[in-house]
């Protein structure tokens, strides 16, 4: 099915060529800081994961945010899912691909990869979450195949690829669980060691992920015939209303333990979030940002004319991206090392090459998505040429 | 082509699979989290814990009365830094430390008690890795590069080491570092007798386990010409490190996370 993708328009081959060229520099500016090291990076030793870990981190959620459709389409049989099914699941392995590589560019010593392969260690939540990730991968790839096949030929998929399916959802879950477990199983870091930490991943998951999946179809459907119907584009509105409210409502109870509980060293992380730590306020005017796109597309979101309006969802679901992308691919991991365990402030600011190479891993993520999506298309005929 | 990239996965899959489920067996046959053996070229068993003596259990006791009496003094930073090969860098954003002096109100965070003598208050205080009992640093890694042995000392192995990093997020005493990049430019006069370390590795002190194998005390002990660092014992109800803490009223640092660092302070 490989050769659908390699037969395009013109403005296939510029789009692929634009992020050919990202993932280029990318590419250049990673062998640099393979053979200086990770000082290459804004960390520091007490900022020791950062931008990378955090882009994994967010991402891990639109990799789980798959289920959102997967499970009402193979579940509940849900038919007007149907054709955006496959979608989901090809932006679920574009996802993990990033993850990896995020992981992969974040390691000291890249080549030695392979020792959590040669020593098993199921004691490290980092061990089984290569697990439940690869496993996650190897699932997404199975059952797309699989389906997109059988489609091709216009024949029902085999028989035996439904538990594999049904499978799949429950494992959608694990990923950001055990994603949120590397975290909150730290007592060293008391913003992290919250029990609400893998819910709250997975409700801002379930919100940010469907909502880069809407996009997406919003604008399959103005370059190509691809038309999935109004259906399911309303009941994926909705999913993201249910997640992001879930979302706002668990942070709302972090803040509620920190504060009211007074403990210093839980409150001091929020503090520096939205307020600044002893004149550090680099994350600050981020937060804010954040949590007002949260609440404004709340509103539009609960309302249903506007929420039922393309126009303005199109919109509120950037809203919502951009906003959980601050959260977790700013926030969330820098603040767990500030202050330090010594009660330092220390500031974190990602550096030109790290920051380049974090792009071109997501001009990877896009170049994946593009190709899968035009494979995709092109088996079901609904390609203007 | 298809028919090939299926074959190729199922062969993948079964290789890891089978890789994997022995390992697991290996590991979960052990009781504690002490060196899994490993197989060397020759296919040979082999076990690190050379020189170990799994009837002793290595602690430190520090007498801050006695540290410091000398305003400034670093005899014990410089010297572990001077033969562990430790790099020092010009930015602080690079730095690496073994161990190093730090106010003690900040190496005790926990130990908001007002209105003490002055001379307590912003007194720096040797810290360095707790060697704890129940170390996070260890339960974390995923390639148990950092494990703990038999007589409590919690050991890096740098040549296994992949650069997670996963250690120093999950160490609450900010004990350990990581190599930001190639270190050895930066060390003064290299010592011979012990290796440097490469670029993308973290390090930590290890209680000078290659003192300890010869019957010698850590470096830092013999460098302090006060006497304030004891180094003993703690399964010998007779060692010093007993009769001091029998003594005195000693502190460490956050006991109530459940680490049980082995290093104590008293105050």
């Amino acid at each position: 099915m490989l050769e659908y993708a390699l037969k395009g328009t013109k403005k296939y081959w510029g789009w692929i060529f634009f992020l050919s060229l990202i993932i280029f520099v990318g590419v250049l500016f990673y062998l640099k800081q393979f053979g200086y090291g990770l000082g290459i990076t804004g960390l520091s030793r007490n900022v020791t994961w950062g931008f990378y870990i955090a882009q994994f981190t967010f991402l891990v959620g639109v990799a789980a945010s798959g289920v959102m459709v997967v499970l009402p389409y193979y579940l509940h049989n849900y038919k007007a899912f149907g054709k955006i099914t496959i979608l989901g699941e090809f932006l679920a392995i574009a996802s993990v691909m990033m993850c990896m590589l995020f992981v992969f560019v974040d390691m000291g010593q890249p080549l030695r990869l392979i020792n959590v392969f040669l020593y098993p260690s199921p004691h490290s939540l980092m061990f089984w979450d290569i697990m439940v990730l690869s496993g996650y991968l190897s699932l997404n790839v199975l059952i797309s195949h699989v389906t997109l096949e059988a489609e091709r030929k216009s024949i029902p998929p085999p028989k035996w690829i439904r538990p594999i399916i049904i499978l799949s959802i429950p494992w959608a879950i694990s990923i950001h669980t055990v994603t949120a477990f590397l975290y909150s199983g730290l007592a060293a870091r008391p913003f992290w060691m919250t029990a609400i930490l893998a819910p709250r991943f997975l409700a801002s998951a379930f919100s940010s992920g469907p909502a880069l999946l809407l996009i997406m179809v919003f604008i399959i459907r103005k370059l190509t015939k691809f038309d999935p119907g109004e259906e399911p584009i309303r009941k994926l509105a909705i999913i993201i209303t249910y997640a992001m409210c879930a979302n706002v409502f668990f942070i709302l109870m972090e803040f509620f333990t920190a504060f009211y509980s007074s403990i210093p060293e839980h409150i001091m992380h929020f503090q520096y979030l939205f307020f600044g730590l002893e004149g550090h306020t680099t994350l600050v005017p981020w937060m804010w940002t954040s949590a007002l796109l949260a609440v404004i597309s709340l509103v539009f979101l609960l309302n249903p004319k506007t929420r039922n309006n393309n126009k303005i969802l199109v919109v509120v679901c950037a809203a919502i991206f951009i906003s959980i992308w601050i959260d977790k691919g700013l926030g969330m991991v820098v603040t767990g090392f500030i202050p330090t365990p010594l009660g330092d402030v220390v500031d974190y600011i990602p550096t030109i090459p790290e920051t380049l190479i974090s792009l071109s891993i997501w001009a990877i993520g896009f170049f994946l998505i593009t190709v899968f999506y035009k494979i995709a298309l092109s088996v079901r005929r609904e390609l203007l040429t | 082509m298809n028919e090939n990239r299926r074959k190729f996965l199922k062969l993948t899959g079964l290789a890891a699979l089978g890789a994997a489920t022995g390992k697991f067996a290996n590991v979960f046959a052990k009781e504690k989290l002490i060196r899994i053996s490993s197989l060397d070229i020759t296919g040979k068993k082999q076990t690190t814990s050379i020189g170990v003596d799994s009837k002793k259990r290595w602690a430190m006791v520090i007498d801050l009365k006695k540290c410091l009496v000398e305003e400034g003094c670093t005899k014990c930073v410089n010297t572990c830094h001077k033969i562990h090969n430790v790099p020092d860098f010009e930015n602080p954003k690079d730095e690496i430390k073994w161990i190093w002096k730090e106010p003690y109100e900040q190496a005790f965070l926990d130990q908001e008690n007002y209105y003490q003598k002055d001379n307590l208050k912003d007194k720096p205080v040797p810290i360095f890795c707790n060697h704890c009992d129940n170390p996070p640093c260890v339960r974390v890694c995923p390639t148990e590069a950092t494990w703990k042995r038999e007589d409590g000392i919690v050991m890096m192995d740098w040549h296994r080491c992949i650069g997670c990093r996963y250690c120093m997020a999950a160490c609450p005493y900010g004990s350990r570092s990581f190599n930001w990049r190639d270190p050895r430019p930066f060390i003064k006069d290299i010592d011979p007798d012990f290796p440097t370390r490469t670029k993308g590795v973290v390090e930590k002190c290890t209680f000078c386990d290659e003192r300890i194998a010869k019957g010698q005390q850590p470096a830092c002990v013999e460098a302090c010409t006060e006497k304030a660092m004891n180094f003993g014992d703690l399964n010998d109800p007779e060692s010093n490190v007993r009769e001091l803490l029998k003594e005195n009223f000693s502190i460490r640092r956050k006991p109530e996370l459940g680490t049980n660092p082995e290093i104590y302070y008293l105050v």
